[in-house]
């Protein structure tokens, strides 16, 4: 039995996971709970966010963000994957900084232009 | 002469100028501090912004960069590096290093210069003063806008977003987090926070406690973290010690309101923002606040909407004139709440519908909300949760409004009680 607390709305239900059950969820107040508990447990994800480095001397640092949701085991690896990268500007919003993270299919891009 | 000078182009004054020139202004000007616009938003690189009003998830440079863009094609003046020193009825005194002193006429002013962060001397911490003890927004700023490294070994005390989000981001860029300290026994970040910041990193959470010592002498090499009793007094025998080189504090964000109070504009001690009427005009006709410097929001989104009012008022008032004063209802807040919004409201010239903003004093698991005219209730909302963290939101129409005799309470209570 896995226990969480649901991230879906400021109620924040206390889940708990039954791993030995097919991912049965109690504790949540609505169906979406069910979900949300179901999926933290079998499949994590989340959209990674972190900072590059720009060869320029008003912004030596450029945003970035994984374009799509990546297992939260490759969270640490995508972020170690941004140290050896420089940009030059100009940089484009949304321009890929990294392609296929980690092999999970997902690129960071550029959240700002420079 | 300007139709409006905005102060500040963060989230509250883009919105505020573009919603003014949406709605008829000619000559706007936005005087901003910093190098470029964007404000708070160009060093807040996570995402979690635009949700509700985009309906799409956005970083915070994303979320600046899609109102910087709608600003450069229009003919808005943008001064940058220009400091607001002085704000009257009718002028802005302004000082750069390439314009220098300069008085701007004006016919209507927006106040949008956001908050600033309580630091070290607004929380009394004892013990020595080392280098290392920044608040997180700081940080945030070293951080993600200028590649400096921070510390290695971190201790992060209260929890409210800012430190949240640094308690990761440190982690992630090869810090090791040790605790998150918070005095209260619930925390003031978002549940979200909480579990993708602090859960994902195992960063444990120390509820009703504080840090109770410093020690370092050039630089912090240690700090002790003690439970604290219901009074908020540290607890004897509880100690815990951390050996760490940094201290992030995320103890609460001030309206930065010296240009207000100096132009002698009413304030509210609760809000710690300008009292404003319905359409955010504060009690100097023609000067408006919105966003963070009326009072502190937990949601850019929640920003962008109040700031298109008072863009808008602005528009208006330049454009017919003076708004009457008359058949105005005031807003208490009673019974649970921490504060409520717009302190006055003006019936005849209100929407058809006023949201009144507040926020609860405490935790609400099955709350309602009760409004009060001067005859009793003449409405109530239920609500399934309610913390202080959150910002809560009611709509009361002109009808019920105008059943009130000229005075509402707003109230929270446990359903049960």
């Amino acid at each position: 039995m896995k226990e969480l607390t649901c991230t879906l709305c400021p109620r924040g239900c206390r889940l708990y996971v039954d791993e030995n059950n097919g991912f049965a969820v109690t504790g949540n107040a609505c169906p979406r709970g069910a979900e949300y508990g179901r999926t933290e447990c079998e499949n994590p994800v989340r959209t990674v966010t972190s900072t590059v480095r720009v060869l320029s001397k008003t912004h030596p640092r450029c945003p970035v963000k994984t374009d799509r949701p990546i297992p939260r085991a490759q969270v640490t690896d995508a972020v170690a994957a941004l140290r050896n990268i420089t940009l030059c500007p100009p940089v484009r919003l949304r321009q890929i900084v990294l392609e296929n993270v980690c092999g999970t299919g997902a690129n960071f891009i550029a959240t700002r232009s420079l | 002469m300007h139709d409006l000078i905005v102060i500040g182009a963060g989230p509250a004054g883009l919105a505020a100028a573009l919603a003014a020139r949406e709605a008829g202004l000619e000559k706007i000007l936005i005087v901003e501090r910093d190098a470029e616009p964007g404000g708070i938003l160009n060093q807040c690189i996570h995402n979690g912004f635009g949700i509700e009003y985009f309906k799409e998830e956005l970083t915070g440079p994303e979320y600046a960069e899609r109102f910087i863009s709608d600003l450069s094609k229009t003919d808005i003046e943008l001064m940058t590096d220009t400091m607001a020193l002085r704000v009257t009825g009718n002028t802005v005194h302004a000082l750069s290093a390439k314009g220098g002193y300069r008085v701007l006429p004006a016919k209507s002013v927006i106040l949008a210069m956001g908050c600033r962060e309580r630091a070290r001397g607004s929380v009394a911490l004892p013990g020595d003063r080392p280098s290392g003890i920044l608040t997180a927004g700081t940080a945030q700023r070293y951080v993600n806008i200028e590649g400096l490294a921070v510390g290695k070994r971190v201790v992060v005390l209260g929890s409210g977003d800012i430190g949240l989000i640094m308690a990761r981001r440190m982690t992630l860029e090869g810090a090791k987090v040790l605790a998150c300290v918070e005095l209260m026994p619930y925390s003031g970040g978002l549940n979200r926070n909480i579990v993708q910041c602090l859960n994902d990193y195992d960063i444990p959470l120390y509820l009703s406690h504080t840090v109770t010592g410093i020690r370092g002498k050039k630089r912090l090499t240690g700090v002790t973290v003690s439970r604290v009793d219901d009074c908020f007094h540290p607890v004897p025998g509880t100690e815990i010690d951390f050996f760490c080189d940094t201290l992030l504090l995320s103890v609460g964000l001030i309206p930065e309101n010296e240009l207000t109070r100096a132009a002698g504009i009413k304030m509210d001690p609760r809000t710690r923002g300008a009292v404003v009427y319905e359409n955010n005009e504060t009690s100097l006709p023609g000067v408006f606040a919105c966003g963070n410097v009326l009072h502190v929001h937990d949601i850019a989104d929640l920003v962008t909407v109040e700031s298109q009012r008072a863009g808008r008022a602005a528009a208006r008032y330049v454009l017919h004139g003076k708004t009457p004063d008359s058949s105005v209802v005031s807003v208490q807040y009673g019974e649970g709440l921490v504060y409520a919004l717009p302190q006055k409201i003006r019936i005849k010239i209100a929407d058809d519908v006023t949201t009144v903003y507040f926020r609860v004093n405490r935790i609400f698991c099955s709350g309602t909300v009760h409004v009060y005219g001067l005859c009793g209730e003449i409405a109530s909302f239920k609500r399934t949760h309610m913390a202080p963290g959150e910002m809560q939101r009611i709509k009361l129409s002109r009808e019920l409004l105008q059943k009130s005799g000229g005075e509402i309470t707003v109230s929270a209570k446990e359903a049960d009680a």
